[in-house]
């Protein structure tokens, strides 16, 4: 990446203090997004891919949330050192963010132009005073952004109540408001999960359009490897609060360095190809209230080693802006 | 095996204060044969989930018959109800709705042994055991609580307590789909090898492609209430015949880099079950409609190579020169 990244997350480590104790949700995660590009965060339930990312936009309460160390550099600006007042004029006009279930976030006793133009003039409050838009042009803003997202007939919609649209629908509705800010960042928490193989390919290539025509930068986070592929330029893959292995996604699909991310592509059925057997990784995520010391897969890992329960466990470089959390890849092992 | 003869299913409802009669499943013929794993897959809302609730007698059947090895059993007294319990059981998708907070892991397992044989005290405990064994629990499991196992455990727990009075028939609701890809994994092979083990007879309800092609040897695909296709499995996936079918298998992401970013997503959402179009009930998405044609009356399944059903007018035999024009 010659360009400086859009948002770069370091060493960052995030615990929550629980009744049972303390938490260690993240460790050392380390990401970028370049300018225009999209990457996807894959990891199953409870490996902290979202929140990563909740975060960037201080959406996580503290307490129970502890930033123990590290920098979410947004062009520079650490987003865990803003104030409220700053962080305001950050959401929705730099960085948006758009959840897993569209309905949970709209208001049912709202119309959804009502709230679309609600966020429309919140944002205006981070313009000159004569750069503002009213409500009306709010109201044409909020139809055009609609149009934008191929809803149909945006003009009679706009007047409807979130039950009266269909799921999909109600996505695009999320993109719309998402994007009524002109953000530079889209961040999308299983954008996809609630919806329907048919609708889901639908809001993917919207997407991907959004990406080519507005040049937005896009963090995908997701359990599905099949939409990381499809929309992604990096893949980040996490386990257990850390990020095992980073790069392209010809690369880490291609070729993946990680016993996890390996076994993770052994272990789902590819809807491509006549059956072949599957490896279920076995055993269970471990009890992050008690991180295993050293490596935090090598009890499921069919690789591990004596050394694999010695700290530290490094960030390899393995190519060109690619990294590989484990042992085996340590400078002069592989010879070894 | 089993077999469904124009199986109907219809909900009363009321929509904008009319009553109004929701057709969840529309004439559905399924056959599956002693062995065969037959995997019904579509969207939400296409009736799937309703077809495996009804044979099982967990809804009512408002027309049509469903034939369960030579016998009627669309109609069943509580006595022959309890008989087709024996033979015929379900798995249903989250596991930890499907188990009782308050009972241990051995009352879960235990209770239809309770319900439908002689086992008690001991005899009860290692038959209970047993099972657990078969779906790869240790015994240590037998007095824990629900909410002390994962998800991928509880699943098994289910298996076991569903395959508890040898069942032969199996209706497996999404079984998978409240678990992570990697236990994912471990309960399909899982369910593959005690298929044959077992000698069981699957019906397998799925919206994951992947899995049903993983799983079954048999295929029909479901939308709003009606089968589109049906076919052996990997003719399906090969060659799918359906415009649906084609449309749902290209709208699947796969996981392998080198994929365009774009493609051509079926345009529109499924209608509504209470407003269904005339003549094709996927005209109205389909590339391929022929207008005039395609919205007029029911389309008919026609019977094209190999057993393979399909619903669509472009294999009508009758008409295919003017299909064939229509096409280019």
């Amino acid at each position: 990446m010659t360009e400086l990244p859009v948002l770069e997350i370091r060493d960052y480590r995030l615990n929550f203090n629980t009744f049972d104790g303390v938490y260690h949700a993240l460790d050392g995660v380390n990401l970028a997004v370049g300018k225009g590009q999209s990457l996807g965060i894959v990891g199953e339930t409870g490996c902290g891919k979202s929140v990563t990312v909740r975060n960037v936009l201080g959406l996580l309460p503290s307490p129970p949330a502890e930033v123990i160390s590290g920098e979410i550099l947004y062009n520079g600006l650490d987003m865990l050192k803003v104030t409220p007042a700053e962080m305001q004029k950050i959401r929705g006009i730099e960085i948006a963010m758009i959840f897993q279930d569209p309905m949970t976030y709209l208001n049912p006793v709202f119309t959804i132009g009502t709230q679309m133009i609600d966020v429309i003039l919140a944002h205006q409050k981070a313009l000159d005073k004569h750069a503002r838009k009213n409500k009306k042009q709010a109201r044409a803003h909020a139809i055009e952004m609609l149009r934008k997202v191929h809803l149909p007939n945006p003009e009679s919609q706009i007047d409807r109540y979130p039950h009266e649209l269909s799921g999909g629908m109600r996505q695009r509705v999320l993109i719309a408001m998402a994007l009524s800010g002109s953000p530079k960042l889209l961040i999308a928490d299983e954008p996809t999960t609630a919806l329907d193989v048919t609708i889901q390919a639908q809001i993917l290539d919207l997407i991907a359009e959004l990406v080519e025509d507005m040049g937005l930068s896009v963090i995908i986070i997701t359990h599905d490897l099949g939409v990381v592929a499809k929309v992604c330029d990096n893949v980040a893959v996490m386990y257990a609060g850390q990020v095992v292995e980073y790069g392209t996604i010809d690369e880490v699909f291609g070729q993946p360095k990680h016993p996890y991310t390996e076994g993770l592509l052994k272990s789902i059925p590819h809807p491509g190809k006549p059956p072949e057997e599957l490896y279920g990784i076995p055993g269970f995520l471990p009890n992050l209230l008690t991180p295993p010391v050293g490596c935090r897969f090598q009890a499921r890992c069919a690789k591990a080693m004596d050394i694999c329960g010695t700290p530290p466990v490094n960030r390899n470089n393995v190519g060109h802006d690619r990294t590989v959390l484990c042992h085996l890849y340590e400078e002069g092992f592989a010879d070894a | 095996m089993l077999e469904t003869h124009d199986l109907t299913v219809g909900f009363p409802v009321r929509a904008e204060g009319k009553k109004a009669v929701l057709t969840a499943v529309n004439k559905v013929n399924l056959h599956i044969e002693k062995g065969d794993a037959l995997g019904l897959v579509g969207e939400s809302g296409s009736g799937k989930s309703t077809v495996g609730r009804t044979i099982l007698h967990l809804n009512k059947s408002t027309g049509g018959s469903v034939i369960f090895d030579g016998q009627d059993i669309t109609r069943l007294n509580s006595a022959d109800e309890k008989v087709l319990r024996r033979r015929a059981q379900m798995v249903f998708q989250d596991p930890h709705s499907a188990l009782n907070p308050r009972m241990t892991i051995m009352r879960s397992v235990a209770e239809p042994l309770i319900l439908h044989t002689k086992l008690r005290g001991a005899e009860l405990r290692e038959k209970v055991g047993t099972l657990l064994e078969i779906v790869g629990l240790q015994k240590q499991f037998l007095y824990r609580y629900p909410h002390e196992l994962s998800g991928g455990q509880k699943q098994r727990v289910c298996i076991a307590r569903a395959i508890a009075l040898n069942p032969e028939l199996l209706v497996l609701d999404e079984p998978t789909s409240a678990l992570d890809v990697s236990v994912q994994a471990q309960i399909l092979e899982f369910l593959k090898s005690i298929q044959k083990e077992l000698d069981l007879t699957y019906l397998f309800i799925s919206h994951n492609l992947a899995v049903i092609r993983y799983v079954c040897n048999r295929v029909a695909v479901m939308y709003l209430g009606q089968i589109v296709e049906q076919g052996e499995t990997e003719e399906v996936f090969n060659n799918p015949k359906h415009p649906y079918t084609r449309a749902l298998l290209e709208a699947v992401p796969l996981p392998e880099p080198g994929q365009p970013r774009r493609g051509k997503p079926l345009i529109g959402d499924i209608p509504s079950p209470l407003n269904l179009p005339t003549g094709c009930f996927f005209n109205n998405r389909c590339e391929k409609a022929m207008a005039g044609v395609c919205d007029k009356a029911p389309v008919p399944n026609f019977t094209v190579e190999n057993g393979r059903r399909v619903r669509c007018l472009l294999y009508d035999p009758a008409s295919a020169p003017q299909v064939e024009a229509a096409a280019v």
